[in-house]
């Protein structure tokens, strides 16, 4: 860390062009998600694709571009939708209160979990962050007073969301989609800033080659701890959207199986893009919501095309189609 | 050749009942290019491990610049000044060559900071394409590094150390695998990088080792054997027993 002084003397203003072209991802993705309620069969799924898009594309930071298999991200997610849920129902906060409050609650858990999780290295991380993600799963069982226990979360409903005199009707499922898109908007804004500052490098790096990086003069452990809370942090708004959106809260969405189902869609849509997160959301959610029309294992079917795209596109639906319309790294 | 930099007292390496190095007690001049040789298993890759931080040693001390760098970080062994090259090639694969060497150089300037664009740090820039020029790979910069051929990424692999603008510049065998084309455009490098400042060379290509280096020090078994110029090396009679009559390099 340097201070502002002997940084700043690098900084001029941005060639406007480069600076321009890097915004437009943020604006083009937005762009796809305000169409998605008429482009799915479903205002309900296409909210669900908003929710666990942020969720994913707070793991993919992890994940796709430092490189950490984490099973425990489902840990953050539900911590962001309970401490959403609790601050309203409890603490009878308003929702534009209760969110920035929920993530930056879900930050300090990761920063916990992380402390401890970023000490191992491969597989020993995938295993840490799995057991304490399962750890907090038992604390939300256990603590029923607070969390509802097995029934979940509930009592707390949010039916309109005012701000600055505007008040939205909150039950109306455009409506209701529309204001969950400021968050996904926001949530993707911050993550494309990250990508594009110099920690974005480090992170890069890091998952490149964690030998060089840190025979760069980088301090590898510690840029891990803030990438881990940074992608906690994202991960959470998708659960305080969840909450919002559901006015209860499943204990199920701590359950390592949502970890997995975030691995899964993460490889789904491609890593390390920055709108594979959203096209995996999606694809998984529309294949779940078609297979098991026909069939309730639904699963089985689900697995074999997840395994079909391990083996032949490892770069999942989104990095794919990159590749192919030969668009480069910048501009991902 | 102004006085002291880098000074190793009696510096000991263990692994488990292994003893890797013992009793090294050797001095580096500032600006001139010293090579450390010797059979496999004498010790040199530990002995430079221990120079980058990247091993601790179980003994002895090490002084850079009058200043101790017992118990400091790996990462912070840069900030010191003192940057290394690896005998693997050791660069980052998926990212643009240029970016491998700004990558490096931003290390020395910011690492937390997640809100400016990293393309404002335009000296930087300009530091990594100084490094790449230096090293004769400007025209490739835009290329992802895995696609450069071996004697290319270890080019890179020394511009990445380069931009650091290190005082001592560690070196672990940077021919390794080369070809002798690839080898000799290596040989004209380090010349010009030894110009300029202190190196600090592992090597194996005998020939090569004794044209380029002023000083050699020879270590066999974890010990110190011999410390000179080149022509006392290759007239002591313990260094030709132990390491010299094998090789075949040796001209």
């Amino acid at each position: 860390m340097t201070g502002p002084s002997s940084s700043e003397a690098l900084t001029k203003p941005a060639s406007s062009g480069l600076g321009w072209l890097l915004d437009q991802r943020v604006l083009l993705s937005i762009a796809v998600l305000a169409l998605l309620p008429w482009l799915l069969p479903s205002k309900a799924l296409a909210v669900n694709v908003l929710i666990y898009g942020v969720v994913v594309m707070g793991y993919n930071l992890l994940f796709g571009y430092t490189g950490l298999l984490s099973f425990g991200q489902a840990a953050f997610f539900g911590a962001g939708a309970y401490f959403t849920g609790i601050a309203i129902g409890r603490y009878g906060m308003p929702w534009f209160a209760a969110v920035p409050v929920a993530v930056l609650l879900s930050t300090c858990l990761a920063a916990a979990i992380g402390v401890v999780s970023t000490r191992t290295r491969g597989i020993y991380f995938s295993m840490v962050t799995l057991a304490l993600a399962q750890l907090v799963y038992y604390v939300a069982l256990q603590a029923a007073s607070f969390t509802g226990g097995e029934n979940g979360l509930r009592g707390f409903t949010v039916d309109r969301i005012s701000l600055f005199g505007l008040q939205v009707n909150f039950l109306d499922p455009v409506n209701k989609y529309y204001v969950l898109m400021a968050f996904a908007a926001l949530a993707m804004w911050f993550q494309s800033r990250i990508l594009n500052s110099p920690f974005g490098a480090v992170i890069e790096a890091i998952r490149e080659n964690e030998q060089r990086a840190r025979a760069c003069g980088y301090d590898v452990e510690r840029s891990k701890l803030v990438v881990f809370m940074l992608s906690g942090a994202i991960s959470s708004l998708g659960g305080c959207m969840l909450a919002l959106h559901l006015s209860i809260v499943p204990l199920d969405i701590l359950h390592y199986q949502t970890s997995g189902m975030i691995v899964m869609m993460v490889l789904l849509g491609g890593a390390s893009s920055f709108f594979g997160p959203f096209v995996g959301a999606a694809s998984f959610l529309i294949l779940e919501d078609v297979i098991s029309l026909w069939t309730p294992h639904w699963q089985i079917i689900v697995g074999a095309i997840f395994v079909l795209f391990v083996l032949f596109l490892p770069k999942g639906i989104w990095g794919t189609l990159l590749d192919a319309l030969g668009i480069g790294k910048a501009r991902r | 050749m102004s006085g002291e930099l880098l000074r190793a007292e009696g510096i000991g390496k263990r692994f488990g009942g292994f003893v890797a190095l013992e009793g090294i007690t050797v001095s580096f001049a500032a600006g001139q290019l010293t090579s450390i040789i010797g059979p496999n298993g004498a010790g040199k890759s530990t002995f430079f491990n221990i120079l980058s931080g990247a091993l601790t040693p179980t003994s002895g001390k090490l002084h850079f610049r009058g200043r101790e760098l017992n118990g400091l970080p790996q990462h912070r062994f840069v900030h010191q000044g003192i940057s290394r090259s690896y005998q693997i090639t050791n660069i980052f694969p998926d990212l643009s060559v240029h970016e491998n060497v700004r990558v490096a150089a931003q290390a020395l300037i910011v690492s937390y900071d997640i809100w400016r664009n990293r393309a404002r740090l335009v000296e930087l820039n300009g530091r990594a394409d100084a490094a790449l020029d230096a090293v004769g790979l400007l025209a490739r910069r835009n290329e992802l590094a895995k696609f450069l051929s071996h004697g290319q990424q270890r080019a890179l692999e020394i511009a990445i150390a380069l931009v650091a603008e290190p005082e001592l510049l560690l070196l672990d065998e940077p021919t390794a695998g080369m070809g002798p084309e690839e080898t000799k455009d290596m040989v004209a490098l380090l010349e010009r990088l030894a110009d300029k400042r202190t190196v600090l060379l592992v090597e194996h290509k005998m020939k090569m080792v004794l044209g380029l280096s002023k000083r050699v020090v020879v270590l066999h078994h974890g010990r110190l054997l011999a410390d000179g110029a080149p022509d006392e090396i290759r007239s002591n009679p313990e260094v030709r027993r132990v390491y010299l009559g094998q090789s075949e390099g040796y001209g």
